[in-house]
């Protein structure tokens, strides 16, 4: 079953979407270490549509969600009308440098792949969106 | 969700501070008040995240920016005791590298 959730993309609404993805995870039995790791996926995506996409205004972002299959596949699919933007194109921060020369940001995204199994972004009919699948017992 | 309970106790030139539950966009600037309105005359931190669950990248700029601001007075961040989780997300980041973990 898919479940969808329309809110605003505001900062202060991170919570209710965390607690959306959490309900779904927690209905299909999900490991807590797989929650934390979709829980940091979530946060990173959710923060930078909020961050970013209606800058300065606020819009709004689409949450679908479910988890089929077996073993069972937890999908998220993110859909904002903001400013055309793919978190994917940009290069990963070099994680090897000395802290000097580390950049402070930077590390949302690259926590998003690498917690997540595929992450695809594509824009149709003016939107961004965003899909992340997770195999959940893994 | 969005929980943090913060201890701080400081010791000579050392400020050891307790984060006990999650540090997301939600709470990471308390996190980062309660050190810096610590931090004069400190030269080492250390943070004891035995009982955090979470950190999301908004937690890890407070730690690169207390990293580099200790190096620069010759001091070090240490972060005792990370949860698996934790542990997980400072492997992936090149923190694991970057700074001293207590295991």
């Amino acid at each position: 079953m898919i479940r969808t959730l329309d809110i605003e993309a505001r900062r202060e609404n991170l919570d209710d979407v965390i607690g959306f993805i959490d309900a779904l995870l927690e209905d299909s039995g999900c490991p807590m270490k797989t929650q934390l790791q979709t829980e940091l996926a979530v946060e990173e995506i959710f923060i930078n549509i909020a961050s970013y996409a209606y800058e300065p205004d606020i819009g709004k972002a689409k949450i679908s969600a479910g988890v089929s299959g077996e073993p069972p596949v937890m999908t998220m699919v993110f859909e904002d009308s903001g400013v055309p933007y793919d978190p994917l194109a940009k290069e990963d921060p070099d994680i090897t440098l000395p802290a000097k020369e580390r950049r402070v940001g930077g590390l949302g995204i690259l926590l998003v792949k690498k917690n997540m199994d595929d992450v695809k972004y594509e824009y149709r009919d003016g939107k961004n969106i965003l899909t992340l699948t997770k195999y959940i017992n893994s | 969700m969005g929980k943090l309970n913060l201890t701080t106790n400081r010791e000579n030139d050392t400020l050891t501070v307790q984060a006990v539950g999650r540090i997301d966009t939600g709470n990471y600037i308390e996190f980062e008040k309660a050190i810096n309105a610590e931090i004069d005359g400190v030269k080492n931190i250390v943070l004891d995240f035995e009982k955090l669950d979470y950190i999301s990248s908004s937690g890890l700029r407070v730690l690169i920016s207390l990293h580099k601001m200790l190096l620069s007075e010759d001091g070090k961040l240490t972060v005792r005791h990370p949860t698996t989780m934790v542990r997980e997300v400072f492997d992936v980041t090149g923190f694991t590298e970057m700074i001293n973990i207590e295991n």
